[in-house]
């Protein structure tokens, strides 16, 4: 059977044909090989619901909320690197989706939000669920169009996908007015997107890669510095072949996860205010600092002052405006990550990095990233063990708070896009709709979403989409009765006032049967293997693993917001349990296998024995 | 080196710069940019905006403040808007700039002359005239039009509409 898609293909069959808006809007996406939408209908989609109908090759999921619907398109194109496409209804409709949309701004997700409007000859009335949402949306989006003639739809979608799609992506929203989907026109779909001063620099100025590459080669302490934006580049592999080439430590953002093995032994893991102590201190120390796709956010630099202060930098970045922006750079290079490193490697000679990564090596082992273990389960435990058991083989999609920095410390993360969360927004509620639209995009890898009890109910609705379309989403929820990370901050810097942070739950077990998903609550740690083992089983349907966990425990390292390294507060010792010498500390050094010690270790402060130059 | 990352202290210096752009004559064009300075915190001393030669295109300038940094951040930024053509600091190059304003100054039989008199130095033009008041037109370089508005304050300035500065590069005239 040929299909029904492909720009060149068999979509020609239907050119020149007259259609109405709302015909043109579903062929539109047929050219655009759109597989799946998710959305909610209502009175000013009806129409467009109706041309919906009959299409076979556009699967359309019916999520339980709008805002359930962009988290879902966001986690899809996370996870396949297509755009993500949400259609829902205008009004409330509409307004539903702007915490979605904010997410993918902030994070540079590919996404094409189409929302309904009243009809043209309305608009500005206060009509009946009418709001302005080219106006509310205009600053968190790449662009946003109200589509005034139907002759300008089909180019409007092609000018939409292009957008959110090319350059540094981001969301593009297209309000489609009722009436002027009822209209008709002869439906032809342009080839290509043009877009007067619209032109993204994707191959690096070769003067700047030239610099850039005199400044490598005379390195001694050189760090990667890698974001997101090389996951976005599909750029992991040249990154990967760039830092062994040279020799060179790689740390990376959230965002960044993924894009380098971190079981490589030159893997700091994350760096940050809740990065390893080592990625931290080999930045503090670096001479010279590659940024690769990354935009200095606050959570990574601390005091910017006193971010890399011995460092000449280097930052590649296919957006000219993150340039300058946070840290003033040493040699910019506005381009695509891909095309910049394999031909900045070509410029670059092997460094003598060996006493470099001794110190590393060093730091490593002084200062792991480690919890205690006991009879109570740990989060970190949970996903330690589930990294273990995957062998980085899953995507894994988290939440907002305590149990996301954890993941991002203890997963070790092996392949691009199997790392989705929420970064720049900070969006709760982000990860079960997100696991969803992951595992509509990717049904090789197992899809695990990982929550707290707060951001769990924050779209918990969802969990009825999953069970209907008997996704098998794995849903643990790391349950340890509070708002952890708020928790964590009043413990640390509000004299333990823990105001509002307390959470009344309901029995989750229960909530995950009356939507038909099995649920398994485990409460001890020598059940947490067995009941993520059960759940990496299960294939034709989700499962909610409810992990009832300590209370009160902290993400370590922690460099308090603002300041540097300097101030960095490594995982605390466990003196009661030194004393009793009996319970062991698991721990994990990137680029290391998994060693447990026991609590009465020395531990020798590293000082700063580092060369200077 | 504690001051590694920031630009050194001349380039911290607030100047006064003026940007031309030109954005797509397209339906909230003008909003983005309004949006942007409002969103990012910029500084706005004046925001003028009209048609060009191209009916597709219009010209804003800008006037606005801060140090290297932040300018080159606002024009980067204004860059990153898809509606945006082109943007031009001009304050690196040679320009003409006007600014327009309408005065409504209270007058007597006994102050009209006095006023009408500066009017002349300014080669000010005068629109409206009415028992109490005279209403000026006053083209200029903001400067100029600064001078007029301090000079016709003693008189009572009743009403004031100024149009914010508009620009164009100057062009090369040739080899004197």
């Amino acid at each position: 059977m040929p299909s029904d898609k492909g720009s060149s293909g068999h979509g020609g069959q239907h050119f020149g044909k007259v259609m109405t808006g709302a015909e043109i809007f579903v062929r539109s996406l047929i050219e655009e090989e759109v597989e799946v939408v998710f959305g909610y209908p209502g009175g000013a989609t009806i129409g467009v619901y109706d041309a919906l109908h009959d299409i076979s090759n556009i699967k359309h999921v019916l999520t339980r909320h709008e805002q359930g619907a962009t988290h879902a398109a966001e986690g899809y194109a996370k996870a396949t690197g297509k755009p993500g496409v949400a259609l829902v209804t205008s009004g409330p409709g509409a307004t539903n989706t702007v915490t979605g949309i904010a997410d993918a701004f902030m994070d540079s997700i590919p996404l094409v939000v189409f929302t309904g409007q009243v009809p043209l000859r309305l608009i500005g009335n206060d009509a009946f669920q009418e709001a302005d949402i080219v106006g509310i949306t205009r600053p968190i989006t790449k662009h946003n169009y109200l589509v005034r003639d139907v002759k300008e739809l089909a180019k409007t979608i092609k000018e939409a996908f292009f957008l959110a799609t090319s350059g540094r992506p981001g969301p593009v929203l297209v309000d489609l007015p009722k009436d002027v989907m009822a209209q008709k026109t002869k439906f032809e779909y342009p080839r290509e997107a043009t877009v007067r001063s619209y032109a993204p620099t994707v191959d690096g100025h070769q003067k700047q890669i030239k610099k850039a590459a005199e400044v490598i080669n005379t390195a001694i302490r050189p760090v990667l510095y890698v974001g997101g934006g090389t996951i976005l580049s599909d750029a992991a592999g040249e990154l990967t072949a760039f830092a062994r080439h040279l020799r060179c430590p790689v740390t990376t953002t959230l965002h960044g996860l993924g894009a380098f093995p971190e079981t490589d032994p030159l893997s700091m893991g994350m760096l940050g205010m809740h990065g390893t102590w080592y990625s931290n201190m080999a930045v503090n120390y670096c001479d010279v600092l590659i940024a690769v796709g990354a935009r200095f956010d606050d959570r990574v630099t601390g005091d910017v002052e006193r971010f890399a202060p011995e460092a000449k930098v280097i930052h590649i970045d296919i957006d000219p405006a993150a340039i300058s922006k946070n840290v003033q750079v040493d040699v910019p290079i506005v381009g695509d990550v891909k095309r910049v490193l394999s031909r900045l490697t070509e410029h670059v000679t092997p460094l003598d990095t060996a006493d470099w990564l001794a110190t590393i090596e060093q730091w490593k082992r002084e200062h792991p990233l480690r919890y205690r273990t006991g009879e109570k389960i740990r989060a970190q435990h949970v996903i330690h063990k589930l990294g273990e058991l995957t062998g980085g083989d899953a995507i894994v999609v988290t939440d907002v708070g305590q149990h996301q920095m954890w993941a991002a410390q203890f997963f070790n993360f092996a392949h691009p896009r199997t790392h989705i969360t929420s970064g720049g927004l900070g969006t709760m509620g982000f990860s079960l709709p997100a696991a969803m639209g992951a595992a509509f995009g990717r049904a090789d890898l197992p899809v695990v979403s990982i929550s707290g009890d707060g951001g769990f109910q924050m779209n918990a609705q969802e969990l009825t989409t999953i069970v209907e379309h008997r996704l098998p989403v794995k849903i643990l929820v790391i349950n340890n009765g509070f708002l952890g990370m708020v928790r964590q901050w009043q413990e640390l810097f509000w004299r333990r006032r823990y105001s509002h942070v307390e959470l009344a739950n309901p029995d989750f077990v229960k909530l995950a049967e009356a939507h038909g998903c099995p649920g398994i609550k485990v409460t001890r740690a020598d059940e947490v293997e067995d009941a993520l083992r059960r759940a990496l089983e299960r294939k034709d349907g989700p499962v909610l693993l409810e992990f009832v966990v300590e209370k009160e425990d902290n993400v370590y390292p922690m460099v308090p917001a603002g300041q540097s390294v300097h101030e960095m507060i490594d995982t605390p010792e466990p003196v009661e349990e030194r004393q009793a010498g009996s319970v062991p500390i698991m721990t994990l050094e990137k680029g290391n296998n998994v060693q447990q010690r026991s609590t009465n270790t020395e531990h020798t402060p590293v000082t700063a024995n580092v060369q200077q130059t | 080196m504690s001051s590694r990352r920031s630009a050194p202290t001349e380039e911290k210096r607030e100047k006064r710069h003026t940007i031309s752009i030109l954005v797509e004559n397209k339906f909230g064009a003008f909003n983005r940019i309004a949006g942007l300075f409002a969103a990012k915190g910029y500084n706005i001393d004046s925001m003028s905006v009209g048609p060009t030669e191209d009916e597709e295109i219009s010209r804003m300038t800008v006037v606005t403040r801060g140090d290297d940094q932040i300018i080159e951040q606002i024009t980067k930024q204004l860059n990153k808007l898809i509606d945006t053509i082109k943007v031009v600091d001009l304050t690196f190059d040679s320009f003409v700039e006007r600014e327009l304003v309408l005065a409504k100054v209270s007058s007597t039989p006994e102050t009209r002359p006095e006023i009408m008199q500066i009017a002349e130095i300014f080669r000010a033009k005068v629109v409206d005239i009415s028992p109490r008041t005279l209403t000026l037109e006053a083209t200029g370089s903001q400067q100029k039009v600064d001078a007029i508005i301090k000079m016709l304050k003693p008189f009572t300035i009743r009403e004031l509409a100024r149009t914010g500065r508009v620009a164009l590069k100057r062009e090369f005239q040739g080899e004197v």
